[in-house]
């Protein structure tokens, strides 16, 4: 579904992913792991559309993606549910929601609206709120069923147990395994090693803008590397 | 001490006009809210659009309020092209490029109008220039009504669009999380023009409605413009509320330091409330907390 091969990018003189290679199929959780600052983001923003890759091609259900506007790449499917969420914190929860179909799947505004309501019911109990009072875990819940409304084929998802305490965390993981298990592709970037692994059939943990270690999650949790570096094992 | 009666007059009078420099206000703020930009060229952009009003009106005789929708039209394709073609594009991304190429705009726009049009005032005259409305003891001047009328309708349907289109949310998605924006496939130099090409239509509106009791020069719009900043600043940056509120209020502070200092003093109460706001209430009436 997603295939990144070379893929170099920075900013200004500096070089932050030095050649990734990396493919998430249809219907996999495929975890994308590493400490803060290898690259996790700026691959995200490649991704979208965001930064201009210098090198390397992505191809997104066939079609090529590098040098596509983040306008082309949400209107082919690719979501991405943001770090630090980023939430439209002056607008209300319907609002934030209306404008996650936006660029994609308009037509099917109300119906999903329903969609995203089942899933978060506390999202409906704070429809009139502005998105700026909700909780972190309201805004979470809010970005990622932001991210629905556009019927993504392949959700990324930015660190989404970011800033949530340990219950939510769980709460937020469970989800995922949730929409995958109807059908979702899913794009997990995490620091969160431990709980990421649990939940993704295949890992990437990359170090310095590069692919470290690949392979099935339970090959991966197993790297005596990973396991020294991530876990102090 | 004047009677109560002259001082109402004078009240709704400075209603009436202040609402006039609300519109001008308005597409300020919004382009300040949007893009985070003061657009230098805002005034030079007003006085254009007054030159505009009065060449249609001498070539096929439109009258100014007649021509308030094709105005509006052609200022938003106007503003829509100057911010995609021009202002985006030479700013590179950078702020303070932005204000330099505005301020270069409005010399540039300035200079056009005196070579085409000379710098002799002007003023268009229209049958109700001079009339009047008789309500209870108070004289209101009719193109004042009117223009005060239009510029609340031409508010109101801003609000409505921002508030209701899939555009108008989106604009305001933009003016706080621009990447959280790009990421839903708005594109976000569409929505900077387009905000661009609002505020440029504002000030197509607000010339058909100032035209025909106002009159008009190129340096015109720095008088305008002056009176616009104060607004939006007492109003709160980027607020579209409180730059109705804001020109309701400076019209009626005009006009009444006009009443009691003179219509010459009239402008010194308004640089006096700005004074005051940015001492006492330096994010405006409605503004965002710092």
């Amino acid at each position: 579904m997603l295939e990144v091969e070379g893929l170099r990018a920075g900013y200004g003189s500096v070089e932050i992913l030095r050649g990734i290679d990396m493919k998430v199929e249809a219907g996999e959780i495929v975890a994308v792991l590493g400490s803060n600052g290898v690259g996790k983001t700026t691959l995200n923003m490649v991704l979208s559309g965001l930064v201009r890759p210098r090198g390397g091609t992505i191809r997104f259900c066939g079609r090529s993606l590098a040098g596509a506007s983040p306008a082309e790449i949400v209107a082919s499917g690719l979501i991405q549910v943001p770090e630090g969420r980023r939430i439209f914190p002056n607008m209300g929860v319907r609002e934030n929601l209306e404008l996650g179909s936006y660029g994609r799947a308009k037509p099917n505004r109300a119906a999903n609206l329903e969609k995203v309501f089942a899933i978060f019911p506390r999202l409906k109990e704070r429809i009139g709120q502005f998105a700026g009072t909700l909780s972190g875990g309201e805004q979470q819940m809010l970005a990622i069923g932001r991210g629905l409304m556009a019927e993504p084929k392949l959700l990324i998802l930015d660190e989404p147990s970011l800033g949530l305490s340990p219950l939510l965390v769980e709460e937020m993981f469970a989800l995922i395994n949730s929409l995958n298990a109807d059908g979702l592709s899913i794009m997990l970037v995490e620091q969160n090693v431990v709980q990421s692994l649990e939940l993704a059939g295949r890992a990437y943990v990359i170090e310095n803008g590069e692919v470290a270690i690949a392979g099935s999650a339970a090959s991966v949790a197993a790297d005596p590397e990973l396991r020294r570096t991530y876990l102090g094992l | 001490m004047y009677s109560a009666d002259i001082i109402i007059e004078a009240l709704l009078n400075g209603l009436l006009t202040g609402a006039i420099y609300a519109l001008v206000a308005l597409g300020l703020t919004l382009v300040y809210g949007v893009l985070h930009i003061i657009n230098f060229a805002h005034g030079a952009l007003l006085a254009a659009a007054m030159f505009a009003v009065l060449f249609v009106n001498q070539i096929l005789g439109l009258d100014p309020y007649v021509q308030i929708p094709l105005l509006a039209v052609i200022f938003f394709g106007l503003g829509y092209g100057l911010q995609r073609l021009v202002i985006g594009p030479a700013s590179h991304g950078r702020d303070e490029n932005i204000l330099l190429v505005t301020l270069g705009l409005s010399i540039i726009i300035e200079n056009l109008l005196l070579a085409g049009f000379g710098s002799d005032t002007r003023s268009l005259n229209t049958d109700y220039s001079f009339a009047v409305f008789e309500v209870g003891p108070y004289l209101l001047g009719q193109a004042r009504v009117f223009g005060a009328a239009g510029a609340l309708a031409t508010a109101a349907l801003l609000w409505l669009f921002l508030s209701r289109s899939d555009t108008g949310k989106a604009i305001r998605a933009v003016a706080r999380e621009k990447i959280g924006a790009s990421l839903q496939g708005i594109s976000v130099g569409h929505v900077y023009a387009v905000t661009f090409g609002l505020g440029c239509a504002c000030l197509a509106v607000a010339a058909c409605l100032l035209l025909p009791t106002f009159y008009v020069n190129p340096r015109i719009g720095s008088a305008y413009v002056l009176v616009a900043f104060t607004i939006v600043v007492l109003g709160g940056m980027g607020s579209i509320v409180g730059a109705m509120l804001g020109g309701l209020i400076i019209g009626v502070v005009e006009s009444m330091s006009g009443l009691f200092l003179g219509e010459s003093l009239g402008q010194i109460g308004i640089f006096l409330i700005f004074i005051l706001a940015l001492l006492f209430k330096p994010t405006g009436l409605f503004g965002a907390k710092a």
